[in-house]
Order: structure tokens, then sequence, then C-alpha cells
């Protein structure tokens, strides 16, 4: 096994098809231990399947992911959810349980997975909700809580049993300013302050940049470009720059296909005719 | 509490479906705990039992005093064999009674009616009833009807 | 016409393969039972399936019971045999009226609530995230609300036929005067318990199976949009009558057909 120490995740010749569609087509990604490492790249990409790839939720069509000397899709069933309980993920929609309060939900992976005593639960649940903010918050429902909170609710829940890795899928979609802002700084903070490997799937560049370590840029199913914030940032790559300086026109073009303009306008009626 | 409201009315719920289970069995069907009610046999050989059916009430005077218990065909002689089950408190059905096969309405189930005659000797277990009237059997008598009237005609 | 008949081949592949799909997820849902950590799980399902589902039971099974009452009165009565309306209530209740209208109004009232809250943990992504805290969905969503579906719907058939019964005799004996005694005389004399009410039990139990997996299969296998679950419920509702009354035929021509 050529895994070096210093990487937690190790992706080799990726490939993955929905239908007829690529998603991935022999891709190579290392996601080093302890780093905040971004997936970047346009909508529709598929970042949030290579989450669930390395959750091993989907299997590939080909290729190896190597999660701490494991490779995910040869698990089986047991391995898998054994390896689950060493990753945290944080989803899109938070997707707290709604039939839970936020206490019972922090609470939930550990009574699944640990024999732990009532009161030690409690004292845990508690701590991570301080470290999220939301202790006072514990006895609300998820419903009783605006997108921010429940994120960070979800967040609370998902380092609840001290994960080595933990996923963040879109973290920063759809939030105000202010609960942007705190969940950036608590990505980092609990990076640092756990000592846990982080990947983040975002398109947000500025909030991305700013606590990544390492950013890797996808689109079209391949690794368009790569390296330090700062290089991505100031890179000639067209794809690349393109993304990251959010310009609406370039190698992603501005139109969807289409026929010339002007023979559109010269025979306003062809495309009724061959609609009919 | 809202756990405890819920585990509440879940066990209702569960005892209120095994009530109608009880409810159903015992007074809608009949289904009697005490089944072992202490019985005799009787009995009787009809020509045409109609529709009559197995547990049909076996009345005397209107009142239920047994079951039917079983019915079959007497392969020499080619007349039904009604076994009845009478219960023991009614013992003193004399051996001369009569048994007829009754309707209940005009579409009602078919039963057996006793009744009883004069004789001092009582019915005990596998005696027969020798006095039987067969159901009425529509055909039979419109049959009957229209021969008569053809030979009145005559 | 070779393209009419490749359509036809490929849709019957597809159904194939769904119904396939959808009986190995029965089978993994069942095989994740029991276990004692489950059963608070299964009360609570019970609750949301079967006690919430209580009223509309009751109050349908009261009138059916009544109007089965009144009419079968105004046409006993032209042949002078109402006293037979208790055997004709409770055979057609027991029978065929329990089982079959408790199931359609158990799709309707909870058949959908059910495929609509798995759609909506699906397209939330609670079954998601549940599967990478390390917890099967099939075991701790699935399972106990297919369990709390076969447990109700009998329940609740019985019920809507006591119900029923009850009603008409509110009706029968207490309206229309048939006389009390031969009222109930006459329904002990011809209902069958091995014959009607097992028979209806075991009807009801076939319902429940169908009519659960149905609604819970097409909440797992939802689309997760809000458009995908409001076409799952749609498709929870008209799959689950429609096999209701298929299975009824099938059933009824088995038991009372002498088939």
């Amino acid at each position: 096994m050529a895994i070096n120490d210093e990487n937690y995740i190790e992706v080799k010749g990726l490939t993955f098809y929905r239908g007829d569609r690529v998603i991935y087509n022999n891709i190579d990604l290392v996601i080093p231990k302890g780093k905040i490492t971004a997936i970047m790249g346009p909508s529709g990409t598929g970042k949030t399947t290579l989450l669930r790839l390395i959750g091993g939720q989907l299997k590939p069509d080909a290729g190896e992911i190597w999660v701490d000397g494991l490779n995910v899709p040869d698990l089986g069933r047991k391995q898998m959810f054994e390896l689950r309980a060493r990753m945290g993920m944080l989803f899109q929609s938070g997707a707290l349980f709604t039939d839970l309060t936020v206490f019972e939900n922090v609470a939930f992976p550990l009574r699944v997975h640990t024999q732990l005593s009532e009161d030690m639960i409690r004292d845990l649940v508690l701590l991570k909700l301080q470290a999220v903010g939301l202790r006072g918050a514990r006895d609300l429902m998820p419903s009783e809580l605006s997108g921010g909170m429940a994120r960070r609710a979800a967040l609370a829940r998902a380092i609840a049993l001290d994960p080595e890795l933990l996923m963040y899928d879109e973290p920063f979609a759809g939030q105000d300013p202010i609960a942007m802002g705190v969940l950036v700084q608590l990505i980092r903070l609990l990076n640092d302050a756990l000592g846990h490997t982080s990947i983040v799937v975002s398109h947000d560049v500025a909030e991305t940049a700013s606590i990544a370590d390492y950013i890797y840029i996808i689109s079209d199913g391949e690794v368009v470009g790569s390296g330090a914030p700062e290089e991505v940032l100031h890179t000639d790559l067209p794809r690349v720059k393109q993304f990251m300086q959010g310009l609406p026109d370039g190698p992603v073009p501005f139109h969807y296909p289409a026929r010339k303009l002007a023979d559109d306008l010269i025979e306003p009626n062809l495309t009724k005719l061959r609609g009919a | 509490m809202r756990m405890r409201t819920m585990e509440l009315s879940v066990g209702a719920f569960m005892i209120a479906g095994f009530a109608a289970l009880a409810f159903l069995a015992i007074r809608v069907s009949g289904l009697s705990i005490d089944t072992a009610e202490e019985t005799y046999r009787v009995t009787a050989n009809f020509e045409n039992i109609g529709g009559l059916t197995v547990r049909a009430k076996v009345t005397m005077a209107g009142v239920v005093i047994g079951r039917v218990s079983d019915i079959y065909l007497d392969k020499d002689d080619y007349v039904a064999v009604v076994e009845m089950d009478i219960f023991n408190k009614y013992d003193n059905l004399s051996i001369d009674s009569t048994a007829s096969i009754l309707t209940a309405g005009v579409l009602g189930e078919k039963y057996i009616g006793i009744m009883v005659g004069a004789e001092e000797e009582f019915l005990v277990d596998g005696d027969e009833i020798d006095d039987t009237q067969s159901a009425l059997v529509l055909e039979d008598l419109v049959s009957k009807f229209l021969f008569n009237s053809v030979a009145e005609d005559e | 016409m070779i393209e009419r008949v490749r359509r036809v081949g490929s849709q019957g592949v597809q159904f194939l393969e769904s119904f396939g799909a959808s009986g190995l997820f029965l089978f993994h849902s069942l095989w994740a039972w029991p276990r004692a950590s489950s059963f608070p799980l299964l009360v609570r399902q019970i609750y949301s399936v079967g006690v919430l589902s209580l009223i509309i039971i009751v109050v349908s099974g009261l009138f059916i019971g009544m109007v089965l009452a009144l009419q079968g009165y105004n046409i006993l009565t032209r042949y002078g045999s109402e006293q037979a309306l208790g055997q004709l209530v409770s055979l057609t209740l027991l029978r065929e009226l329990g089982p079959v209208v408790a199931s359609l109004l158990f799709a309707g009232r909870a058949g959908s609530a059910l495929t609509a809250e798995i759609g909506l943990m699906k397209a939330t992504e609670q079954l998601a995230s549940m599967e990478m805290i390390g917890v099967d969905p099939l075991r701790r969503i699935v399972s106990p609300r297919l369990w709390a579906g076969f447990i109700c719907l009998p329940l609740l058939a019985l019920i809507f036929s006591t119900v029923g019964i009850w009603g008409a005799q509110l009706v029968g004996v207490d309206w229309l005067g048939v006389y009390d005694g031969s009222f109930w005389a006459n329904m002990q004399d011809s209902v069958e318990f091995r014959e009607d009410v097992l028979n209806g039990i075991i009807k009801s139990m076939v319902f429940a199976v169908a009519v659960t997996w149905i609604a819970v299969f097409q909440g797992y296998d939802t689309v997760p949009t809000s458009e995908g679950i409001s076409r799952a419920t749609t498709r929870t509702v008209v799959y689950a009558s429609l096999a209701v009354l298929g299975l009824d035929f099938i059933l009824t021509a088995v038991m009372f057909g002498d088939l």
C-alpha cells in the first residue's frame, strides 16, 4: 500500500457514471491529515457525490478510495458502518431528525454507538452544543431553528463522536452573512481544536478560500486545478480563473448552445415549424 | 408526559381492537365460551332436508333446545339422517315426538321444530325420532298443485 | 410497430425491476427485526398509524352500518323477513366491507402520511445522514412503520366491523323496531366464527401487508423533491386502493367461492 502517513484519504482513478452521464472521469485526489481541504466547482459537477463516494453511500464504477488505509468500495456492510462511525458529515440542509429535539439529535450518535450512562451523554451533548453556541437551544425542535442554527446543531451532531474526518456539504449555501461568518469561524476553530481532517465542498469562493489549506477545483468530471488558496486565486488557467473570479463568460459559456442570433431573427418561424 | 399519553392511547387502542374481536366472536358469531354444555344425541330420518345445515337450531315452541350436529345420507334407505344434540336440561321429550323442518320467514334459514307427543317415555341418548316431516320444497308444491288442477279438469 | 413492442417490453422489464427492488426492500426491512430497543419506536408508529386513524375508522364504520341497516330493512320488509337484518349487516361487514373499507381509509389516512413522511425525510437528507451516522434507516425508520401497519390495520378492521354492527343495531332495532332478540339470534345463527370472522381478519392482514408495503416503499423510493413527494403520495393511494380491491377479489374467490 502506497498510503502516505500524511494523507487521510487517497482517491485513485475514480470513475463514476450517473446513468450515461460521466460524473467523474478517472480523477486522483489526496486529502491531507488534519487539514481543511476544499473541493470547489460549479453547481452540478457532483461535488456532493464525491462525499457520498467517500462515505460509501455510492459505489464507484472504477477506481479506489482509500480512507485511513481502507479501500471503501471493498468494505463489507459491517466494516462500512464501523468506518462511518469515525466520520462526521454535515449535510446541506442540516438533516436534523425532525421528530427529535436538538438535544436528542446530538445525543443520537452517542446512544447508537456508545454504552455511556445518561449523565455522561448529557455532559457530552452539552459540551458539543456549547462549542457551536446552542446550549440554550437544546430543548427546541428543529422546526423552531433558523437555517444557520439548524446547521450548527447538525454540526454539533456531526462532532458528537469526535470523528477523524468531517465532511461539509455546501455549508455556506443560502446563509445570511452573520450565519456564514459564524460557520466559517466554527469550521476553522473545530478543525484546529479537535485535530480532525476536514473536507469542505462549496462554491462560495471567498469564504472557502479564507479557511481552506488546500483547494481542488473540479469541473466536467476532472480536476482542473489545485493548490493552496493563494495559488488557485491567482492562477492563469482559464477554467479555474473563470470560476474563482466569477467571470460570466469564459470556458463555461454564458449562452446555452443555440444557432446564431442573426439566423434566429431572420427566420423567426423556422424554430416554430420544427417544433410543430 | 407526551410519551406517556402516547403509550396510554396505544394501549387503549390495542385493547379496543381485541375487545372488538371478542365482541365479534361472542355476540355476533355466537361462539360461546362454555361450549361444553351437556347434550344428548338423537337422530331423525327425513325424506328431504331442503336447505338444512349443520349448526341449525332445534326448537320447541320457538325455544332453542339444541343444535344440528351432523347430516348425512343413509346409503341403504336413501334418506337423510340428521343428528341433533339436545341440551340435557330438556330431557323430557316423549319418544313419539314429531320433528319437522321449518323455515324462518319466507327467505329465512331452515331449522328443526319438535312437537312433543303423548307417550310417557322420554327420548334418551341414541334414540331416533320416527315421526318426521320433511322440508317443504317449492318445486314439489308447484308440481303437486299443477297435477291436481289438471286432474280436476278431467 | 417494433418500437411499440420495444416500449411495452421495456416497461415490463421496468415493472419487474421495481417489483424486485420493493421485494428486496421488504425483505431487508423485516430481516432487521426484532430488537428490544426498537420497541418505543414501534409504539410511536402504532400511535401515528393506528390511533390517529381511529376517528375516521369509527365514524365511517358507524355510518356504513347505519346505511346498511336502512337499505337492508327497506328491502327485507318487502319479503317480511326484516329479522334477517342482523345477518345481512354482520355478514356484509365481516366478510367484505370491514376489511376492504377499513383498508381503503387506511391507505388514504395512514398510507399517504407514511409516504409523505419518509419521502420528506429522504428529501431533507435525514435518511442519508442517518446512514452516515452508522444507523441503517431500513431498521430505524422503515421497519417500525411496516410492523405498525401490519399490527394496526387488522385491529382497525375489527373495530370498523364492530362499530358498524352497533350502528346497524341502533338504526334497525332502536329506530325501525326490528325485534332485538331476533336481530341478534339471526346474526349468531348465520355468522360462523371461523368462516366469517377469521376469514375477515385474514383478509385485513393481507391488505395490511399490501398497503403498508406500498406506502413505505413509495416513500423510500421518492424522487427527493416536493413534486416527487406529492406524486409518490398520490401513487400510494392509487396503488394501494387498487391492490386492496384486486386482492379482495382473489381472496373472496378462494375463501367463499369454492374455487
